[in-house]
């Protein structure tokens, strides 16, 4: 029985050749066209796969074939950016794949929610047979232990996820923040979504044009404030994103240090996302102010990407010491199955057997 | 034969540090079971030695500047096993071993494990007293290791330097609020301590009484300053650990003049 994984991804072909086998095939076709016994289809917007089980050989271009829009294309157009993965090196291939290792962002959650999808679409049309499902559920067994064991999904890497990270750092639950949003473009709308969606209800939208507050209010909640109110607010708020086009910052210390009288112990978090920036650098140098730029906020998600990284051998460890029990377990059950009652002798590791 | 359950107890401290020094040079900190387990099962043969020390003794085992450390190491880890996971501060382990293991270790190395002759009886407003004292101590050295926290946390934040201990260590304004709740209990206690002080029944020195109000007052300061809001939290974390180190200073001046006046 041959293992295998044929594909493209981020690695090897850039979006253009991608789209060209993108959404053209699903497992059970491949599985038809290819003569598979178990196939399994893989499609993100980074990667393209095809997990197959098969009996006979079967090659790049078959399966290449039964991927593309266009079949009649000359190999020579599209074979270069496939990679091919048998065997043990298939199993490892699918574990990194499904822990996020493999993926554009290192550590990046998605992948696994897509795998799944993946692998339920292929079971309910049939292509999955009993050594695929071990082989994903495996697989989602391993990248569960491996974000359990690791930091490798910790950190956020967006300009989004970092404001929320960091407001949960200072506030802990966000739903009894107060957070005022000064500049209702499209910039803070992205960041301001993201807080909402962690639980922020109490939401202030301060704009020049007062209408286009409300059209954000109307978006995602909260009310909206005049212009000229807007410095009063920071007495009560918690959590402050701005981002206008002013030329000249809009928040000082010198506007901003009285009204830190009374609010000694609560901190108040900035987030500027504007350029050239709206608040003034030296708040940060405030007691209990913490001031994120657009530069600082990158920097977070830097830190957080290499930080990731570092974890990357400590994830492939776990990959590794399941490839081994996997392999081992397959051959031990395949073995099993295919020997007469009272046969002592082992046969050879099925997953190796063929010359692929 | 006590002091063979102390070494077991050092030991497991050791390994909780150990474990967390491995982690924190390969870059991967995370707050797990081993710090509480190994915190617990060092907890463990703490009590057996205070036990079989106290069983030896007659009376509670604070007699000398030895028995005091490790019952204020022994106070530090029971505060953590009660508050720790309470407040969801599991990472307080990581901070708590270290200084139990300081407190051990130098009790242990330290020739201070001097026995005195028993001249007064046991006296249980005496047992009172320092106990509840030593034990308030405990809760002051939790507000001070989570006063450690929060100026760490707060830095990282400041500095925009976030290290992979930044996403173990608890929200700013949760440390805040477990400090304030452990200097509540901890002031609480010190003043049941210092007032069944009172009732003991010797006369203590002078100095000692007068050290010991001043570091009540320190406390009631830093209370009355948080609750006025007068400070903000970062500077009630910083007074924390300057609380506590007057704390400590006070318990051994507090030892030593008892032991030269020979006071159990």
């Amino acid at each position: 029985m041959n293992l295998f994984c044929i594909g493209l991804s981020h690695h090897t072909a850039n979006v253009a050749i991608r789209e060209e086998f993108a959404g053209n095939a699903t497992a059970e076709s491949i599985a038809r066209d290819a003569g598979c016994a178990e196939a399994l289809l893989l499609t993100t917007c980074n990667r393209v796969e095809v997990y197959g089980v098969s009996n006979k050989w079967i090659s790049t271009d078959e399966i290449a074939r039964s991927l593309m829009a266009k079949p009649n294309l000359s190999p020579d157009n599209y074979a270069p950016p496939f990679y091919r993965y048998e065997d043990n090196k298939c199993v490892q291939h699918l574990f990194r794949v499904a822990s996020g290792l493999d993926s554009m962002v290192v550590g990046e959650s998605e992948i696994f929610g897509q795998a799944k999808k993946a692998y339920e679409s292929a079971r309910r049309s049939g292509a999955v047979g009993p050594y695929l499902h071990r082989l994903f559920q495996r697989a989602f067994r391993v990248a569960k232990q491996v974000r359990t064991h690791t930091d490798i999904a910790r950190g956020a890497v967006s300009v989004g996820s970092v404001a929320v990270e960091l407001a949960q750092r200072i506030f802990g639950k966000l739903s009894e923040c107060k957070v005022l949003v000064l500049g209702a473009g499209e910039t803070s709308e992205r960041t301001t979504r993201a807080l909402v969606s962690r639980g922020v209800t109490d939401l202030r939208v301060s704009n020049r044009s007062l209408d286009r507050a409300r059209e954000l209010t109307q978006a995602v909640g909260g009310r909206a404030v005049p212009f000229d109110d807007w410095a009063a607010q920071c007495r009560e708020i918690d959590i402050l994103l701005t981002s206008t086009a002013s030329e000249t910052p809009l928040l000082t210390s010198e506007i901003l240090a009285p009204m830190l009288w009374h609010r000694s112990d609560r901190p108040l978090f900035i987030i500027d996302l504007a350029v050239p920036r709206d608040v003034d650098p030296s708040v940060n140098e405030l007691e209990g102010v913490y001031l994120y730029d657009i530069d600082s906020i990158r920097s977070v998600a830097e830190q957080s990407l290499a930080l990731r990284r570092q974890q990357v051998a400590a994830a492939e460890a776990i990959i590794a010491d399941h490839v081994t029990e996997f392999v081992d377990s397959i051959s031990r059950g395949l073995n099993r199955a295919s020997q007469p009652p009272g046969h002592s002798s082992l046969g050879e590791n099925p997953l190796h057997a063929s010359e692929l | 034969m006590e002091r063979y359950f102390l070494i077991a107890s050092t030991f497991c401290f050791l390994a909780a540090v150990a474990h967390t020094v491995i982690e924190l040079r390969t870059g991967v900190f995370r707050p797990g079971r081993f710090n509480f387990l190994a915190i617990a099962l060092g907890f463990i043969f703490q009590t057996a030695f205070l036990w079989i020390r106290g069983q030896e003794l007659g009376r509670c085992p604070i007699t000398n500047l030895f028995e005091v450390f490790v019952f204020l190491a022994w106070s530090v880890a029971l505060v953590y096993m009660l508050v720790g996971s309470a407040y969801r501060l599991s990472l307080m382990g990581v901070f708590t071993a270290p200084l139990v293991l300081l407190l051990q270790g130098l009790a242990l190395i330290a020739p201070i494990d001097t026995r005195h002759p028993v001249t007064v009886p046991a006296n249980s407003w005496l047992e009172f007293h320092a106990s509840m004292s030593l034990v308030a101590y405990g809760v002051f050295a939790l507000a001070c290791i989570a006063g450690v926290m929060y100026l760490l946390q707060e830095r990282q934040l400041k500095m925009h330097q976030l290290h992979s201990i930044f996403y173990h260590l608890p929200p700013l304004t949760s440390l805040f609020a477990a400090i304030t709740r452990l200097l509540w209990w901890g002031f609480a206690l010190y003043t049941m301590g210092i007032v069944s002080g009172f009732f003991t029944g010797h006369p203590l020195p002078r100095i000692q009484i007068m050290a010991a109000i001043a570091l009540w007052l320190l406390y009631a300061a830093i209370l009355q300053a948080r609750h006025l809001k007068w400070l903000a939290p970062k500077r009630v974390a910083a007074l924390c650990i300057i609380g506590f180190s007057a704390a400590l200073v006070l318990l051994w001046g507090i030892t030593f003049t008892a032991e030269l006046h020979h006071v159990p």
